[in-house]
Parts: structure tokens; C-alpha cells; sequence
């Protein structure tokens, strides 16, 4: 029904028609709006092979995210088989899972230009730390972090894959924005620690998922508690676990895990042995 | 409003060039007063540096200015009580937020800027280039005797921006923080390497999060592992400014807001923090 013609047929009910011509021209401006401006992002494309994509994600930096993806990598992997499962490293400025899964070295280049991953604990592992030497920074402002993502998703001989878990720098930035934009991403994890100052910034990094419509599987509340080896007294020395129940009700999710604060968890990393490996036994799990 | 955040301020504001900055905030005849906070690793405690460095000062009877360059995860209100507080226009600039009445601390940081303080801040590269600038130029930051920069983790959009707009400025130089795990100090080494390209003075390496002290047995467990921070200083031939514990009352005075230095003048973490000071003001 266009409106200008009920309008000249029913001129007593002209006010009300206006107000609703105009809220429907209202809603079709708002439709036009966002199909321009979906023309101008870029599209998602999901990576030949690859079944899901799991972000690991936070908002705040040196809460676990790389710790907890590589663990969960490999613990993912000790379910669904040997090569199954792939670990991206999308920290840029600060890769970490290179040290905590005991790679390191250049990847090869097969046919069409595409890096092969390396392999280790039955994981495919790709990461920016093996493309840039040591002690090498990487100073770049967005746009190139946006191509080296892109680099490291695309031109990655990635295979077969059930899950792909994608490990994040932090903070709410090009990175994410870039993930978000150009892969569809099954979910992501939200890790925290119990401080408050964790707890506002990944409450921030949760709310800019919801913003990219990337659905969120739950919060992981890490370092919560640490237990005295000598004389087994608990210290929460972070804080309690309220704050990330809270975080994870406010999202309609539950928190998946209180991971202990164990110093053989750092210890571990810093020599690249994942600690659901070395130690199967413990809570961390 | 985007992000909660006025437009008007961020493309309302007039351009002022270098010379401007240094006469009208007095800087030009100070001695070198800007320290930057840097880390390159997340989570190692540069905030907690930052505004810890920020009191110790204070308390020795300077005045200080703390700047928060942090846009995702800007920690510093919070940890000085200050969340909620309104950013005014004066003539000579925005007006810093004082954490005193004497205006001895003066404090800025996009987290005084957001509608709600849960609003995350999703910039690319030229807005937060363009709001580091405002920071630095529009502020009315009176007379300070030392102007404290707290950075994100990494070696981005920020830090170059930064570099770029203190080029010209008085730079006392640069404090690393780490904590003692080899994935931290990895980080922390690329930031002694991007110093030095970029031509910033390394003031020294601190190592927080360095041991733990039971309450209870007082047995001292190094959850972090120990040594990496001191280690990273011999070998990169920078200053080794101290070790720093992890101890849970700092932890609660910066969730409330209260200041440590102030309220636990015996501590030994308060006592580092004045000698990491000495030791900056002296170099």
C-alpha cells in the first residue's frame, strides 16, 4: 500500500496516517541503511575444511586467553583426534602460544601460496611468532594487523578441521574486528580473572561480541584461587568468583571453569608443555 | 553520541601545534618529565605501575599528571576512586580530573569520557590516533613536574602515536613492566627493541607479580615464576628497578580506590615503589 494514496483518499485520518507512513519509511530508511552499509564491510567467508571457530577472547590482557586456548586445543584434541583440531594464534604484538606449544621455526610455502601449519601435541598451530624472528617487534597500525589476520586465516593450508580454536590479543580492536568481520565464528569464550578491573574490561570485550552478533559459550574464570603448598590455606588473591558469575549471568551464560591459580600452570607454559598434558590429573581440567 | 562519547569533542577541537603546548603548559623550562609505562605484554601490572608511580610522587610533594592512553581497558579511574567523574572545557583546555583538592594529581582517561562505563570502545587506527593527540595537546595539564603516560599492551596504533606526538617534548623516558614468566618477558623484550628504534630512553625494567607470601605460613611460592624480569635487565643492559610481590592488599586498595601508598606507609611494596622513584628522578 503506498501512502500517499490513502492519504488523498481518507484526508480526516491524515495524522495518523503520516505518523505511520513515516515510521514505515522510517523502517525502510533503516533497512536501506544497513543493506548499504553491509555492502561496504567486508564478507564472511568460512575457511575451506574448517568446521567451527572458536575465539578466546577477553578485553583485558594477561588474564589466561593464550594459556587457556592452547589447553583447551589440546584437550580438545585428545577427544576428536589426532590433527583435528587447529590453534590460531591472532595475537599480532604479543604471540604467546608459540612458547606454550613448543614450536617454533618458519612454515613452509605449498601451491598456492598457502603456509602449512606446524604440528605439535596433535595440534595444527599457526601463529604470527613464527614469522617474525625473536626479539623482532611488530610496530604497525591497524591496517596491516587487519592483512596479517587475514594472512594467517585464509592463507593458512589449514585442512580438515573440526574446531579451530583462535586465540586473541587484548583488548576491543582491529583484531577482533577483522576476525568478526571476515569468518563466520561458531562462538567465543570470554576468560576473566576476578578483579574488578579484569572483570569491566572483558564485560566490555563480551559486550562488543554481542555487537558483532558473535555468540558468546560461556565465561572462564582463571587465577581464582591460589592454595598454599605448605600448609594448604586458600587465598583468593585476585578476588572472589561473584564478579565473573555476574559477568556470565548479565550474557545469558554460565561460567564453564574456575581454573585454579597453580604456579606449575606458568611454569609449564614458560617450557611448552600444555598442563592438561603434563598433569591430567588436576583440577584444571 | 558514538561509543557514548560527545562527537563534538573529538571533531570540535581546534589543532594547536607543539610550541603552543610547551608555553602554555609551562613545560618548555622543566627538565624532562614525560615517563611512559610500557609493557607490550598484557596483564603485567602497568597500570598498577602507573598510578602507584603517579602516588609515590604526590607524596614526595610533586605534582603529577596520569595519563590513561588505554581506550579498550582503561583501568586507571577505578584504581584511583574516580569512576563517574565529568570532563569540563575551559578556555585553556579540557581540565584534567584532580584525585585531590590541592590538584596535585591531575588525571585523564577515556574512561571519564563514556556514557556508561561498560560501553566498550571499538575504534580502528585514526580515531584513537586522533583522541591520543587531544589528550595530549588539549588538556590543560598546569604546571606538572612529571607527566605519567600509561599505554595497552602491544606495540600498535597507540604506542606509535605517542612516540610520535612526545617527539618533541621533554621525555624523561620509559619504565618496563614485566612479570617474571618467560611469555611475559618474550613481550617485554620486543618493547626494549621498539625503545630503542624509536629512540626512547629505558629508565629500567621493574618485575611485578614477583612471589607470593602466604598469610597464613608466610611460605613465599613464586606463581609467576621468578627472576625472568631481572634477568631481561642484565641482558639487555637497562637498569633493574626492583621487584615487586604479589600481595592481595594492593590488589583490594586498587579495587576500591584507595590509595596504597597513602594507607600502608610501612608496606614493603610501598617501600619499592619510593625507591623505583629515587631512582627515576635521579637518572
Amino acid at each position: 500500500m503506498n501512502s500517499s494514496t490513502v492519504l488523498q483518499r481518507l484526508p480526516t485520518l491524515k495524522y495518523v496516517l503520516v505518523r505511520y507512513a513515516s515510521a514505515a519509511q522510517n523502517q525502510d530508511l533503516k533497512k536501506r541503511q544497513e543493506a548499504m552499509m553491509a555492502r561496504s564491510l567486508p564478507k564472511q567467508v568460512s575457511i575451506p575444511g574448517v568446521n567451527h571457530i572458536i575465539l578466546v577472547s577477553s578485553g583485558k590482557g594477561g588474564v589466561g586467553k593464550s594459556t587457556v586456548s592452547a589447553n583447551l586445543a589440546v584437550a580438545l584434541g585428545i577427544e576428536l583426534g589426532e590433527r583435528k583440531v587447529g590453534l590460531l594464534d591472532a595475537d599480532v604484538f604479543g604471540p604467546s602460544i608459540p612458547t606454550m606449544m613448543n614450536l617454533e621455526g618458519s612454515p613452509d610455502i605449498v601451491e598456492g601460496n598457502k603456509m602449512v601449519p606446524l604440528v605439535n601435541y596433535g595440534l595444527k598451530v599457526m601463529s604470527m611468532g613464527f614469522l617474525v624472528p625473536g626479539s623482532g617487534p611488530v610496530v604497525w597500525r591497524g591496517l596491516m594487523v587487519m592483512q596479517a589476520i587475514q594472512d594467517l586465516t585464509k592463507n593458512v593450508k589449514w585442512g580438515p578441521l573440526d574446531i579451530l580454536v583462535v586465540d586473541t590479543p587484548p583488548g576491543t580492536g582491529d583484531t577482533h574486528l577483522s576476525l568478526a568481520q571476515t569468518l563466520p565464528l561458531s562462538g567465543a569464550l570470554v576468560v576473566t580473572t576476578s578483579q574488578k578491573v579484569a572483570l569491566n574490561a572483558a564485560r566490555k570485550g563480551a559486550q562488543m561480541l554481542e555487537k558483532v552478533k558473535v555468540p558468546i559459550i560461556g565465561v572462564v574464570n582463571n587465577m581464582s584461587t591460589f592454595i598454599c603448598s605448605k600448609c594448604d590455606t586458600p587465598s583468593n588473591i585476585f578476588g572472589t568468583n561473584e564478579g565473573a558469575q555476574m559477568l556470565a549471568k548479565d550474557f545469558g551464560v554460565k561460567v564453564l571453569s574456575n581454573i585454579p591459580l597453580d604456579p606449575r600452570i606458568g611454569e609449564l607454559s614458560d617450557t611448552g608443555q600444555p598442563v592438561v598434558l603434563a598433569h591430567p590429573e588436576s583440577k584444571q581440567e | 553520541c558514538e561509543n557514548g562519547i560527545a562527537v563534538d569533542l573529538l571533531y570540535g577541537r581546534k589543532f594547536s601545534n607543539h610550541s603552543t603546548l610547551l608555553s602554555v603548559h609551562n613545560m618548555d623550562s622543566k627538565s624532562p618529565n614525560i615517563i611512559l609505562i610500557l609493557s607490550g605484554k598484557g596483564g603485567v601490572g602497568k597500570s598498577t605501575t602507573a598510578v602507584q608511580l603517579a602516588l609515590t610522587f604526590r607524596k614526595i610533594g610533586k605534582k603529577v599528571g596520569l595519563l590513561d592512553v588505554d581506550f579498550c581497558g582503561p583501568s586507571i579511574p577505578r584504581m584511583l576512586g574516580l569512576e563517574g567523574k565529568s570532563v569540563f572545557q575551559s578556555p585553556r583546555g579540557w581540565v584534567p580530573i584532580y584525585a585531590d583538592a590541592e590538584q596535585t594529581l591531575a588525571v585523564m582517561s577515556i574512561g571519564f569520557l563514556l556514557k556508561n562505563r561498560d560501553d566498550p570502545v571499538i575504534w580502528r587506527g585514526p580515531k584513537k590516533t586522533a583522541m591520543i593527540k587531544l589528550f595530549l595537546e588539549d588538556v590543560y595539564w598546569d604546571n606538572l613536574d612529571y607527566l605519567i603516560i600509561d599505554t595497552p599492551p602491544g606495540t600498535s596504533d597507540e604506542h606509535i602515536s605517542v612516540m610520535e606526538n612526545i617527539r618533541s617534548l621533554p621525555v624523561l623516558g620509559a619504565v618496563l613492566v614485566t612479570t617474571p614468566q618467560a611469555v611475559a618477558v618474550g613481550d617485554v623484550r620486543r618493547e626494549v627493541t621498539f625503545c630503542r628504534k624509536t629512540g626512547i630512553r629505558i629508565l629500567g625494567i621493574i618485575e611485578n607479580m614477583s612471589g607470593f607470601v602466604c598469610p597464613t605460613c608466610a611460605e613465599c611460592t613464586n606463581i609467576f615464576s621468578k627472576g625472568g624480569g631481572e634477568a631481561l635487565a642484565i641482558h639487555a643492559k637497562v637498569p633493574f628497578l626492583g621487584c615487586i610481590p604479589i600481595d592481595p592488599q594492593l590488589t583490594q586498595a586498587l579495587e576500591s580506590g584507595v590509595s596504597f601508598i597513602d594507607s600502608f606507609e610501612g608496606s614493603n611494596v610501598t617501600e619499592t615503589f619510593k625507591n623505583i622513584a629515587a631512582q627515576i628522578t635521579s637518572s
